[in-house]
């Protein structure tokens, strides 16, 4: 890849005669440092974005699936069984039907797949690391050894969990978020024995990458800004990340204490989460434990979690909706006080996953305010963004659609949210399907949203070509029209009571009413699927043979990443690090149309980051 | 053979879109980038548009054509006394989003459209404006306060307990239903009203709660195989589980609470409409005979052609569980029958105490041939057997 770009683009390699010693160092001398062990950060960058991208293959892919099992109950599986092995069995009339099992293995990788290796991994770990440093100023990460092994813990983790796919008793088929007893007792289902190990490692492997990528970030942010790159100079895009780091620093170890103690329950016989089962015909020593406990310690982690998915797709709209639309974005402290009190109130909601989970009721009260008051933050960012558009002069290309796309998301999955937040409303809507289409929306379809805009617009920073337009167009509009016919219509399924994780409707008179739009979802998702093969083709091609970036600044953007040469070695800048003179939202100022955060002040002239 | 015609396929198909994105690029490059932008804009601009417009049409057809078939809409207003209060604030809440929707999308779109790269124009340096920034935070600070206040006042209604001082089977009926995989096991408490002790480890094929049968109160206790309940009268449902997590979830009475081992939860309500009487809702005609609710007018059973039930006459109130519990959570149904006073009089006649028909007499043998598969015999059932032998 970077072979090809050094060739065509020597005339973009600017400083070629000063070589510092940070490029092309020592460490990114041979094949395996420069490509493998890399420690250079846009190296990593893209080493989590494509790990993302296989594992969203794989998790989508599952959807299509199970969507075939709830959308097409009576039509024969029997094509599957190739890829499915004996987890498709087939009659004797040659009926292929999806076990039982494995149906609920395939929403519950579906979920851990996609929420913690795509969307934390693939989103947070692309984009924290190809901009910290670029739009910072820095060289490099605080620790770039670390932020090595924080990639390769990532990888060990999803090396786990893919082997789990393939145990003779299927891979962990609790839901995503593994209650016990369902999970903690190893004969409750088949899935929960090698399988729930298996799992449990995995995602102990993936708090150790979060927790050594977000030091990382958290430390790089603070002590490695270029001179005069004051925190409110910052693009949004670099404190959403080191927002989103702080969150996961504080929520994951949790998460690892609550594993911790699953696995003293699972194999050491302690009572954490257990007390008076009987299962299998005997009653369990087990108790005194709660399972109540679990969901505490897990929704701690479980909440902040849709933030720490969600907070970098603000900072990557923000900033590409600002470069597109020639303007500043609207509000600057305003977008960065509501990600702060965001990130806050992350922190104190988690209980309203559990309203009717047994808890006392009183408690919710509390957790009610507090998640309610999350719709203040987030209805100004929303505004705010609206009003970014407003007097623009807007280039519609397939970064800013997508950007536009995730308003659009971010709107209609956060409002539905506020039934969800609402204890009373929550009676009926638990577990309904009107959760599933609510977090599909809006930290589903919206993260992958701001991921997409994110990849096309800097996607020339990190091959020196671009994506094909056409096809990245073609890519928004059928996405955005296919992700609302998959998930627009689950409301009705919820408003209806149709409770989720249902491998069929059959038993139940209330829920089997909507055969016609189960099949029209699931018909819808595969060709969103087909869509992002569509994606997948343009990102792959457009690596070798995209359009060639002439420019060293194409969409003429404030921020540092664009001051450095398109094939930067490790090191970033060839020369001297650029120093910083003004906020990154200069955009028609004066009448000129962009002044990157390079340039400086003019004499009397005010800078908006620091006023 | 058939996955490799697929393989080649999908092989092509990308190389036909990998040449259409091409044949785009090249005309763009005959006609000049800068020409080729402005013209991508408004156009994609007038997409926007186009899409919002077909959206908003494609939200408020589809929900009215699902209208009558949603909890809360059309006839399916809440079987239970508190289910009105909680449709009542998500009515609210739906109007209040609505409109917040339909604006913001209407302004998302139409700015992105009105404001469109044009040649010769420019963008306008606007980088804040503090009072508009503190309207659109006090309105919707002053929005959810409102709905905040609403909806704790129906959830701490809902969620009372029955009050201290309240008589069994005169004030308020107590049921256990009790989770397992998969399906769930009912006790009435019988004549006394009162449901008897019951410990995990006594649990067997043939004492499916684990009761203690020394405690007098078991005594009477029977196990039906439905919910049956009298309308009007206010419910405590005793929701437990022997195994793993489970939720006690009846959508039209608007009920659900999870099951949990180890800690009793319960639901208080009252059931307002009989089964019966919600068959006839569904089933209402206009004057003119026409129905009003015609998707509640299909067979019941399209597969069998000799059943002439319509989905109306053929509907029952039904227990799932609403808490993912294993491979056969979703197969949980129990019939729930909501019935007048007198013929839940009735019906309690029928029902036999599980005690006496069962156990009484058999104690000993009963205990121990459940317990032949188990390797220890612990103190507590040796104890229970004299105590069982003196009540006696």
């Amino acid at each position: 890849m970077a072979n090809i770009d050094i060739v065509t683009q020597e005339d973009l390699h600017h400083g070629h005669d000063d070589h510092d010693d940070h490029h092309g160092d020592k460490y990114q001398s041979g094949f395996f440092s420069r490509y493998v062990f890399s420690m250079d950060h846009k190296t990593i960058a893209k080493q989590f974005l494509i790990t993302g991208i296989i594992w969203a293959l794989i998790g989508a892919a599952m959807s299509l699936v199970f969507r075939l099992q709830l959308g097409f109950p009576e039509e024969s599986m029997a094509w599957l069984k190739p890829i499915l092995g004996k987890w498709i069995v087939v009659d004797a009339e040659g009926i292929g039907t999806l076990d039982q099992d494995f149906y609920y293995a395939l929403v519950t990788m579906h979920g851990t797949i996609l929420v913690f290796f795509v969307l934390t991994a693939g989103l947070s770990g692309t984009f924290s690391n190809l901009l910290i440093p670029l739009q910072i100023g820095a060289r490099d990460m605080a620790s770039p050894m670390l932020n090595m092994f924080s990639y390769w813990f990532f990888f060990l983790a999803g090396v786990v969990m893919f082997a789990s796919l393939f145990l003779s008793t299927g891979p962990f088929a609790g839901g995503w978020t593994a209650y016990p007893p369902l999970s903690a007792v190893q004969t409750a289902m088949s899935g929960s024995g090698a399988g729930m190990t298996l799992w449990t490692v995995s995602l102990v492997l993936f708090v150790v990458s979060v927790l050594l990528g977000g030091m990382n970030y958290i430390t790089t942010v603070i002590n490695m800004r270029t001179k005069g790159m004051t925190m409110w100079r910052l693009p949004l895009t670099v404190w959403a990340f080191m927002v989103t780091a702080i969150l996961g620093l504080l929520s994951f170890p949790v998460l690892a204490s609550a594993f911790f103690l699953m696995i003293f329950d699972r194999s050491f016989g302690t009572s954490f989460y257990l007390s008076e089962i009987y299962i299998n015909n005997a009653p369990l020593e087990n108790v005194g434990g709660s399972p109540i406990l679990y969901q505490h310690l897990f929704w701690f982690l479980g909440h902040p979690e849709v933030y720490i998915i969600i907070v970098p797709a603000f900072g990557i709209v923000s900033e590409v909706l600002s470069v597109h639309s020639r303007k500043p974005i609207f509000g600057y402290k305003a977008m960065v006080l509501s990600i702060l009190a965001i990130a806050f109130l992350a922190f104190i909601v988690w209980a309203h996953h559990m309203f009717m989970s047994g808890i006392n009721p009183f408690i919710a009260n509390i957790f009610v305010v507090f998640t309610l008051i999350i719709a203040v933050p987030s209805a100004v960012k929303v505004f705010n963004w609206i009003a970014t558009l407003y007097g623009g002069n807007i280039r519609f290309n397939s970064a800013s659609l997508f950007s536009i796309g995730f308003v659009s998301m971010f709107i209609s999955g956060g409002l539905t949210g506020i039934f969800l937040g609402n204890s009373a409303i929550d009676i009926q809507l638990h577990d309904t399907y009107f959760v599933v289409a609510h977090f599909h929306i809006v930290m589903g379809v919206a993260a992958f949203f701001g991921m997409f805009a994110g990849i096309y617009h800097w996607f020339p920073r990190m091959y020196g070509r671009f994506m094909n337009e056409t096809l990245g167009r073609l890519h928004f509009w059928g996405t955005l029209v296919g992700a609302y016919a998959i998930f627009w219509p689950m409301h009705y399924l919820g408003m209806a009571g149709v409770p989720r994780r249902y491998y069929s409707f059959a038993s139940f008179d209330a829920f089997n009413q909507f055969a016609g739009m189960n099949q029209f979802i699931t018909i819808a998702a595969f060709v969103v699927f087909g869509l992002q093969v569509v994606f997948v083709i343009n990102f792959f091609y457009s690596i070798f043979k995209g359009k060639v970036q002439k420019e060293m600044n194409p969409w003429g953007a404030n921020t540092l990443e664009w001051t450095a040469p398109v094939n930067a070695g490790h090191g970033n800048w060839s020369g001297a690090i650029p120093h910083v003179h003004r906020w990154s939202y200069d955009y028609a100022k004066d009448g000129i149309e962009f002044i990157p955060q390079t340039v400086p002040l003019k004499e009397g002239e005010k800078d908006m980051g620091e006023h | 053979m058939g996955s490799l015609v697929i393989i080649l396929s999908l092989i092509l198909l990308g190389i036909v879109l990998v040449q259409i994105g091409k044949v785009n690029e090249l005309s763009s490059a005959i006609r000049g980038e800068e020409e080729t932008e402005y013209r991508g804009n408004t156009s994609h601009a007038l997409y926007g548009l186009l899409f919002v417009a077909g959206f908003m049409v494609f939200v408020f057809a589809s929900f009215f054509y699902y209208k009558n078939s949603m909890l809360g809409y059309g006839p399916l207003q809440a079987a239970s006394a508190h289910g009105g209060d909680i449709d009542w604030i998500f009515d609210v809440t739906m109007y209040i989003t609505l409109i917040v929707f339909v604006i913001t999308h209407l302004a998302l779109f139409w700015f992105a459209y009105k404001y469109r790269g044009r040649k010769g124009h420019k963008a306008q340096f606007i980088p804040h404006d503090n009072r508009l920034e503190i309207i659109w935070m006090v309105i919707p600070s002053i929005v959810m306060a409102f709905l905040v206040v609403g909806g704790l006042i129906v959830w701490n209604k809902v969620m009372a307990d029955i009050p201290v001082g309240a008589v069994p089977n005169k004030d308020f009926i107590e049921i256990e239903a009790n989770g397992q995989q998969f399906g769930w096991n009912l006790r009435y408490p019988g004549n006394d009203g009162l449901l008897g002790g019951n410990y995990f480890k006594e649990i067997s094929a043939s004492n499916p709660f684990g009761q203690l049968w020394d405690d007098k109160k078991n005594h009477d206790d029977f196990h039906p195989s439905k919910i049956v309940l009298p309308v009007g009268m206010k419910v405590r449902v005793r929701i437990t589980s022997r195994d793993v997590l489970h939720n006690f979830y009846l959508p039209f009475q608007r009920v659900k609470m999870d099951a949990v081992p180890g800690m009793p939860t319960h639901f208080v309500f009252t059931p307002t409409i009989t089964t019966v009487d919600f068959r006839k809702r569904l089933g209402e005609v206009d004057k003119k005979g026409n129905p009003l609710y015609p998707e509640w007018h299909t067979p019941a059973d399209p597969s069998d052609p000799e059943n002439k039930l319509k989905r109306y006459e053929a509907f029952n109130y039904e227990l799932a569980c609403a808490e993912l519990c294993g491979n056969g959570h979703f197969s949980m149904q129990k019939i729930v029958e909501i019935v007048t006073p007198e013929e839940y009089q009735t019906w309690l006649g029928t029902q036999n105490s599980f005690y006496e028909a069962n156990v009484k007499g058999k104690e000993k043998t009963l205990q121990l041939g459940d317990r032949e598969t188990k390797n220890t015999k612990d103190l507590t059932i040796t104890i229970r057997e004299t105590n069982i032998s003196e009540i006696n």
